[in-house]
């Protein structure tokens, strides 16, 4: 049985808000997996989508600007990984390819931090999109 | 950019507080205690790892 939204349910917390029923459920997901943010400003929650882009963004950047790598080929497990985090970043990740962005060997600490920055910035906008799909879905309020 | 080893922490642990606090919580009020107890332990695990490892090198 359905629950109304806002109303406490048996275990005393209130109910998730009721999911619209139209449009493409996944486009959340989507748009927030290609542009950090764009999820939740496509959800109606503009400053969380804002501040969630700020930051990717910025982590982004940060290590690019630090000469951090961007993985493009997988030679081992850990090249694996390393490209999967990358690609959480969608299109700034195919984005900084085509531009060649990016310090290929790692030379310097820093440019270790760098990829490491690039690397969670991928991670982190996939929590993100995954977050725009859980309010889409009122999974979440 | 080459920032110094000690400024890469507080910027990562600010951008990634930043987005737990929103992703893991559902109100403003406690999305920002989430992100300011996330970037809290950040730092202060990596104070705490780095006198360990001083004190191990030692």
């Amino acid at each position: 049985m359905a629950t109304t939204p806002n109303k406490p349910n048996a275990a005393g917390k209130p109910a998730a808000a009721k999911p619209s029923s139209q449009g493409f459920v996944y486009l959340p997901l989507i748009a927030g997996w290609l542009v950090p943010g764009a999820g939740h400003f496509i959800v109606r929650k503009p400053i969380r989508g804002a501040l969630l882009a700020v930051s990717i963004i910025s982590m982004f950047a940060l290590g690019l600007a630090m000469q951090g790598k961007l993985y493009t080929s997988a030679q081992d497990i850990l090249d694996m990984l390393g490209v999967a985090g990358d690609l959480g970043s969608g299109l700034l990740y195919f984005l900084s390819r085509a531009a060649g962005w990016g310090g290929t060997p790692v030379q310097t600490t820093v440019a270790d931090y760098g990829t490491k920055f690039i690397v969670v910035a991928g991670l982190l906008n996939i929590i993100a999109a995954v977050d725009a799909h859980n309010l889409r879905t009122g999974r979440k309020s | 950019m080459h920032p110094s080893h000690f400024l890469a922490v507080p910027l990562f642990a600010l951008f990634a507080s930043t987005v737990f606090g929103i992703t893991m919580r559902d109100t403003p009020r406690r999305m920002f205690r989430y992100g300011a107890y996330c970037f809290a332990l950040f730092v202060g695990s990596v104070v705490v790892f780095s006198w360990v490892m001083f004190l191990i090198a030692r």
